[in-house]
């Protein structure tokens, strides 16, 4: 048991890290859907110009690794003057990384409007844009909801990452912890705890969701 | 230039990381989602609580735990024993919940007139589920690999020398050339996934029309 009261006195120091972890996730999540809607639009856009950038950026921000992305942004931008704190850093990375991943799920999402609607909504004398803004996105971003939670959750555990660029967010805390007096499995094992305490419920919530939505669209 | 060739000398490494723990992954997948479709609900749910956890703790974690956390006696594993078996177990979880999907959307009706044909269970299994599953996972498989393949990144963060860690080293040296040699790193990794999407693509396509 000498475990379980160990990590009774580490848990005050976790949970100011896991308090880190979820700022930089939320940040990065607030900042990246958004970006994430526009880049989703500018993928379907029939603008070939707006389409291949926007093409270039979700590819950089799949195709590259968070933690590539994370170094770019706090260890090579500096080489051209731009200089970020970690934390900012880790928000800006990893927002432009759920910025890349949720441009799918609001294409997919928008995609999924049936066309008929937009010929309805056409034939009732709607304009594009309202036809747009009352009728393809409310649908659209209800059915990318579950998506999104994914997208968060990944977001969420990206964080961890962060521990790159010395923020102090989850895992550089318990690193911190392990290196007092080089235990590190004890309090790994709890971080593992902690992320998972978090990610596990969060995946459930977003099984449910998802099994809802297919119920209503069978 | 020589950011470039620094970064690449981490590739076989990176290469040998993803396919040594998609080989881990894809085998030690098979039981688990045999597991998650097990008829015995303690088995199903042990299963389920095991994926489900190994997916929700960050790799980062696993790496740290083996390569920091697990000592027995003097022996501890070398960063690329423990990026292998960390990325090979998170691999075998998110696989088998790929197969169950897929196993899933094998139609009903196939077994039942398995069975009525008098074949074993593992016959129908090994004969009919598993081949036309194996067909509708390849793309989510294909897909996986490619961000297993970005993943072993996070091998840097515990000394392996691949790829990301080489760029790191220049970098450290060349400050001047940080954004340079990072760029080249996340390129590389984009450049190499277009072959795994492009030959995914193709099987997926190839198995669909011998399905016909």
């Amino acid at each position: 048991m000498s475990w379980l009261n160990d990590w009774v006195g580490f848990l005050p120091e976790m949970l100011d890290g896991l308090k880190i972890s979820l700022l930089v996730a939320g940040v990065a999540i607030l900042a990246g859907y958004p970006v994430g809607l526009v880049l989703g639009l500018m993928v379907s856009s029939a603008h070939v110009v707006v389409r291949t950038v926007g093409l270039v950026l979700v590819e950089a921000g799949r195709g590259a690794p968070a933690l590539v992305i994370l170094y770019i942004v706090y260890y090579g931008l500096p080489s051209i003057g731009i200089t970020f704190e970690s934390i900012t850093a880790a928000c800006i990375g990893l927002a432009f990384s759920a910025a890349a991943y949720s441009s799918e799920m609001f294409r997919a999402g928008i995609q999924s409007v049936p066309r008929g609607q937009l010929e309805a909504a056409d034939a009732l004398g709607l304009e594009r844009s309202s036809t747009f803004r009352r009728i393809v996105l409310p649908q659209g971003l209800r059915s990318a909801v579950p998506g999104l939670m994914g997208v968060a959750i990944q977001v969420f555990q990206g964080t961890s990452l962060a521990y790159g660029i010395a923020v102090p967010e989850l895992m550089k805390t318990a690193y911190n912890i392990g290196s007092q007096d080089f235990n590190y499995l004890k309090v790994f094992v709890l971080a593992g705890l902690v992320y998972a305490g978090v990610s596990v419920p969060a995946t459930w919530i977003t099984v449910y969701f998802e099994r809802r939505m297919s119920r209503r669209y069978a | 230039m020589e950011a470039f060739t620094t970064v690449l000398e981490g590739l076989p490494l990176t290469l040998w990381l993803t396919f040594a723990s998609f080989a881990i992954g894809a085998v030690g997948a098979i039981p688990l989602a045999l597991g998650l479709r097990s008829r015995c609900t303690p088995v199903r749910m042990l299963c389920r609580l095991l994926v489900d956890f190994v997916r929700g703790v960050p790799i980062i974690v696993w790496l740290f735990v083996l390569k920091f956390g697990l000592t027995f006696g003097t022996f501890r594993f070398t960063p690329v024993q423990a990026a292998i078996l960390g990325l090979g177990v998170v691999s075998a979880a998110y696989l088998a919940e790929i197969y169950r999907g897929g196993l899933q959307t094998v139609p009903a009706g196939q077994l039942e007139a398995a069975q009525a044909l008098g074949l074993s269970r593992s016959t129908a299994f090994g004969r009919i589920e598993a081949p036309q599953g194996f067909r509708i996972v390849s793309p989510s498989v294909a897909t996986y690999l490619i961000g297993l393949f970005k993943d072993t990144a996070i091998a840097s963060t515990i000394i392996a020398p691949e790829m990301v860690f080489q760029a790191q080293s220049f970098a450290r040296q060349n400050p001047d050339q940080g954004l340079i040699t990072y760029g080249y790193a996340g390129l590389l990794y984009i450049v190499l996934s277009l072959p795994v999407a492009y030959f995914a693509r193709r099987l997926d396509r190839r198995l669909r029309e011998a399905a016909h």
